[in-house]
C-alpha cells in the first residue's frame, strides 16, 4: 500500500486531501449550522464560469474562478437585499448563469481544453504542485480569520438579531464568511469537481455535528472525517479503477445515512 | 427629575404599505418598569424591536438614553422571543451567554477575565450555572428562555427588553422569574411585552395597551377606553382583588 507514495501525482493528491480537508473542516460547519448549504453550491457553480473565463484568458483557472466565487457570494447578499428579490431565486438564476457563462466561454476558447472534465467531476490525482501552494495559503487565509473572528462568527451563527443589538457589524462579518466559503468551494472543485462540492462541505460537518457539542469541536471532527473520506475514497477508487470524485462522495453519503440511522436507533433507546 | 430611558415620538412603521405602528408617542423614565399588552399583531414585538433599534421606523424619533438605539453602547439587553430553535446548534450555555459580552471594542480579542465573571454572574441570576456545560438543545424552552434572559443580563444593560419572557417558562419558576425582574429594575429599566396580565398587575409600575397605536397613560391602570381602543371589542375588567380577571361582556 505505501509504495505507491513514491509517486509524486499521489502524494500531491494526499496534500491535496489533507489541506483541503482543514477548509472543510472549519468552513463547512459554518454553511451547515448557519444554513447555507444551497448558497454554497450556487457559489461552486458560479464558479465553474470563472473556470472558463481562466480558460478563455489562457491563464490557471484557479484564480479567475476565486475571483468569481468571491464576487458571487457578496454579489448574491447584495443583490436580493438591495433590488428586493428572493435570496434562493438569486442563487438560482446566478447559479445557471454561472454555468452558462463558463460553457460559453469554454467553446469560444481556441484549441483544446483538456481537463474540463476534472473540474465538473474533480479529479484529486492531477493537481499540480503550484496549485498546493494555493491551496496551503488559501487554508492560511481561512484559520487566521477563523480564528480571530471566531466568537463573532459563532454569534451570529447562533443568533443574528442579537449580534445586532451589541451592535457589531453583523453584515460585514456575514460577508467574510461569504468571501471564506467562496474560497472553499474553489479549493474543492480541485478534489470533487464543481458537482460534488457540497458532498465534502456538508457532510463530514453533519456527521461530526451528532458526535459533538461545541463549535470548535464541531470543526476538528468534520476536518478529521473530511480527511478520512478522501484518503479512504481515493484508496478504494485506486482498487475498483472507479473515479476518484465520485468514488469519495459515494463513501461520505453512506457513512452520512448510516450515521443518521445510528443516531435515530440511538435516540429510541 | 429621573432620566428619560426611552424616547419615542410620532413614530410610525410600515411593512409595504401596511401600518404596523401608528403615531407612537411613549416616555419610559429610567428604573421604570413597563409592560406592554395588547392583542396579537398588534406591533408589540414589532414596537420593542424598534428601540432595540433592529428596526428603523419609516416615521418618528426613537431614542435610547438620549441617543438613537443603534448608536448607543452596551445599554440594550434584548431577549428576543423564544422561536422556532436550532436544537442541534453546537454550542453550550456557557458559549451563548458569553455572546453577550460581545461589543465593537472586543471584536478579534479573546473574552476577557471580567467577560467571563460577568457572564458567570448572569447564569447564577436566572440559576442556570449547573448547566453551563450542557449543550443549548437539550435544555427545556424555559431553561432555554433563561439562558437567553442571562445572555441579555451579560452585557450589564440600562435598558433591558423581553419580548413574551414566560410564554414557555413554566408555572412554577413563573413567579420567581417575576420577583427577580422586579430585583432588577433598581438596576435598570424594564419593557416586557407579555400576555400574562395578572403578573403585570402585580409586578409592574405601569401598562400600556399596543394595538397599533399605543394607549398609555403612565400608570398602571388600565382604563376601560384604554381597553376598547386596544382590543377593538367592550371588556369588563373584574379584579377580585389579585390576579385580576378579564371577563369579555355578551
Amino acid at each position: 500500500m505505501l509504495e505507491v507514495l513514491q509517486y509524486e501525482f499521489i502524494r500531491n493528491a494526499v496534500f491535496t486531501a489533507l489541506l483541503a480537508s482543514v477548509a472543510c473542516g472549519i468552513i463547512g460547519v459554518y454553511v451547515v449550522v448557519n444554513r447555507i448549504v444551497f448558497l454554497s453550491d450556487g457559489i461552486s457553480h458560479a464558479a465553474f464560469g470563472g473556470i472558463g473565463l481562466g480558460y478563455f484568458l489562457g491563464s490557471n483557472p484557479i484564480y479567475a474562478a476565486i475571483t468569481f466565487a468571491v464576487a458571487v457570494a457578496v454579489g448574491v447578499g447584495a443583490t436580493s437585499k438591495k433590488l428586493g428579490a428572493r435570496e434562493d431565486t438569486v442563487i438560482g438564476v446566478i447559479w445557471a448563469l454561472g454555468m452558462a457563462v463558463g460553457i460559453i466561454l469554454i467553446k469560444l476558447t481556441p484549441g483544446y481544453v483538456p481537463d474540463l472534465f476534472s473540474y465538473l467531476f474533480g479529479n484529486i490525482l492531477t493537481v499540480p504542485r503550484s496549485d498546493l501552494i494555493v491551496m496551503l495559503v488559501l487554508d492560511l487565509i481561512l484559520v487566521l480569520t477563523v480564528a480571530l473572528l471566531f466568537k463573532e462568527l459563532l454569534a451570529i451563527s447562533f443568533d443574528r438579531e442579537f449580534a445586532q443589538t451589541l451592535r457589531l457589524p453583523v453584515n460585514l462579518i456575514y460577508y467574510i464568511l461569504l468571501t471564506l466559503v467562496a474560497l472553499t468551494v474553489v479549493m474543492l472543485i480541485r478534489v470533487v469537481g464543481v458537482i460534488l462540492v457540497m458532498a465534502l462541505l456538508t457532510i463530514p460537518a453533519a456527521v461530526s455535528e451528532i458526535f459533538t457539542k461545541r463549535l470548535i469541536h464541531m470543526m476538528f471532527g468534520a476536518a478529521a472525517l473530511s480527511l478520512l473520506f478522501t484518503l479512504l475514497g481515493l484508496w478504494l477508487s485506486y482498487l475498483t479503477n472507479l473515479p476518484s470524485g465520485a468514488t469519495i462522495v459515494l463513501l461520505a453519503s453512506a457513512v452520512y445515512f448510516s450515521t443518521l440511522l445510528y443516531n435515530r436507533c440511538a435516540k429510541r433507546k | 427629575m429621573p432620566n428619560l430611558a426611552v424616547e419615542i415620538e410620532e413614530v410610525s412603521v410600515y411593512f409595504n404599505s401596511k401600518c404596523v405602528l401608528e403615531g407612537i408617542n411613549l416616555k419610559v423614565l429610567e428604573n421604570d418598569f413597563l409592560g406592554i399588552i395588547g392583542p396579537n399583531g398588534g406591533g408589540k414585538t414589532t414596537l420593542l424591536k424598534v428601540i432595540a433599534g433592529l428596526l428603523k421606523p419609516t416615521k418618528g424619533s426613537v431614542k435610547v438614553y438620549g441617543k438613537p438605539p443603534h448608536k448607543s453602547e452596551k445599554l440594550i439587553g434584548y431577549v428576543p422571543q423564544l422561536n422556532q430553535p436550532d436544537l442541534s446548534f453546537p454550542a453550550t450555555v456557557w458559549d451563548v451567554v458569553l455572546t453577550g459580552r460581545l461589543n465593537r471594542s472586543n471584536l478579534i480579542k479573546p473574552y476577557s477575565e471580567a467577560d467571563k465573571r460577568a457572564a458567570l454572574e448572569a447564569l447564577k441570576a436566572v440559576e442556570l450555572e449547573g448547566l453551563k456545560d450542557e449543550p443549548i438543545g437539550k435544555l427545556s424552552g424555559g431553561q432555554r428562555q433563561r439562558v437567553f434572559i442571562a445572555r441579555a443580563l451579560a452585557t450589564e444593560p440600562k435598558l433591558l427588553l423581553l419580548d413574551e419572557p414566560t410564554l414557555s417558562v413554566d408555572r412554577r419558576l413563573d413567579t420567581k422569574f417575576w420577583e427577580y425582574l422586579n430585583e432588577l429594575k433598581s438596576r435598570m429599566t424594564i419593557i416586557v411585552v407579555t400576555h400574562d396580565i395578572s403578573a403585570l398587575s402585580k409586578y409592574v409600575d405601569k401598562i400600556a395597551c399596543l394595538n397599533k397605536k399605543l394607549y398609555y397613560n403612565e400608570s398602571k391602570q388600565i382604563t376601560r377606553e384604554m381597553w376598547m381602543e386596544a382590543y377593538q371589542c367592550p371588556v369588563d375588567i373584574i379584579a377580585h382583588g389579585l390576579p385580576h380577571r378579564v371577563v369579555e361582556e355578551h
